[in-house]
């Protein structure tokens, strides 16, 4: 059951990927990529990464989608028609997605217990983060106490990204852009 | 969308619904799935809802963006002044068991401190990045 459900998410994902590819209409586009990344999540949700899945619904399908309506307000909504075709950029996408798949031949299969990662520091959190950290969730355990500098690393990043869209969007000096406008 | 009545009535309503929904994801990420990343993009949409409908100068006026952008950057210091707490404790960078007397409960009171600074940071940046996108067609 949960098989033909995931190979349906899967088909789903798929047919709207090429369906953004295919569109001329760039509003459309955006909100059918909303749409993806609603189905991104629950393919997440299906494969139990609930907290990936939160975040991929609040941030893909909510936030993601506003800004990129409101960069199409700033632009325009309409995709300009490619001047000359070739079947360069084909060739290199297959090629490349033909590796990647080669590439996964030999990793582990899903939820392998004998793979690498689950035998390095995941038993050790799992054993001992019930009576060292009291967190029933665990992802909660490992994001913000054994793994707490890559979160700051993380909340950085973030403070970084915002930094740069604030100059570059000039928000940080409105009067300074209106004397510019006049 | 400013005359839209129904509209209007709705969004007053469901503002305080979200916003209830973001810290119930920011306070109980420790017990259910969650926490300050999934909280602050939860409150933030509640500021963009607001935006949307009722305008970027009705929103600015309780969001001021220089306490939007001064909460940006509190987040980061309150994350990182929970690691300097633990130095100052006689620990290392960022242990929390050195918080309190009872490691478990220094754990706990690290998670809260640190998922709040996230929470702030995230919440902040996502409204500032808004906030930015909106008033640029504002000017024009």
């Amino acid at each position: 059951m949960i098989e033909l459900l995931d190979g349906l998410l899967l088909v789903f994902i798929a047919v709207i990927a090429v369906s953004i590819v295919r569109v001329n209409n760039l509003f459309a586009a955006v909100v059918i990529a909303s749409f993806f990344s609603l189905l991104s999540a629950a393919m997440f949700l299906l494969l139990d990464a609930v907290d990936v899945a939160f975040t991929e619904a609040a941030v893909g399908a909510g936030i993601t989608t506003v800004l990129a309506i409101g960069t199409l307000i700033l632009t325009k909504s309409t995709e300009k028609k490619a001047t000359r075709r070739s079947l360069w950029p084909l060739l290199l996408v297959v090629l490349t997605g033909a590796a990647l798949i080669y590439g996964t031949v030999d990793m582990p299969h899903f939820g392998d217990p004998k793979a690498p990662i689950h035998q390095h520091v995941a038993p050790r959190y799992i054993k001992d983060s019930p009576t060292e950290i009291g967190v029933p969730n665990m992802v909660t355990s490992v994001l913000a106490s054994y793994r707490a500098f890559d979160t700051l690393g993380e909340t950085t990043v973030v403070f970084t990204a915002a930094v740069g869209v604030l100059l570059l969007l000039g928000q940080v000096w409105p009067k300074r852009l209106e004397e510019d406008d006049t | 969308m400013r005359f839209q009545l129904v509209l209007r009535v709705v969004t007053k309503i469901f503002i305080p619904v979200i916003l209830l929904f973001a810290l119930y994801v920011q306070f109980h990420g420790d017990f259910g799935p969650g926490g300050g990343f999934q909280a602050g993009v939860i409150f933030a949409a509640a500021f963009v809802l607001h935006t949307l409908v009722f305008g970027l100068d009705d929103t600015q006026r309780f969001a001021k963006p220089p306490l939007v952008h001064a909460l940006i950057a509190l987040g980061v210091l309150l994350y990182a002044g929970t690691g300097v707490a633990g130095i100052l404790k006689g620990g290392k960078f960022l242990e929390y068991g050195v918080l309190q007397h009872d490691p478990v409960h220094g754990q706990h009171l690290g998670i809260l401190l640190i998922e709040l600074g996230v929470g702030l940071t995230v919440a902040a940046v996502m409204i500032a990045i808004f906030f930015a996108f909106a008033e640029r067609r504002y000017t024009e």
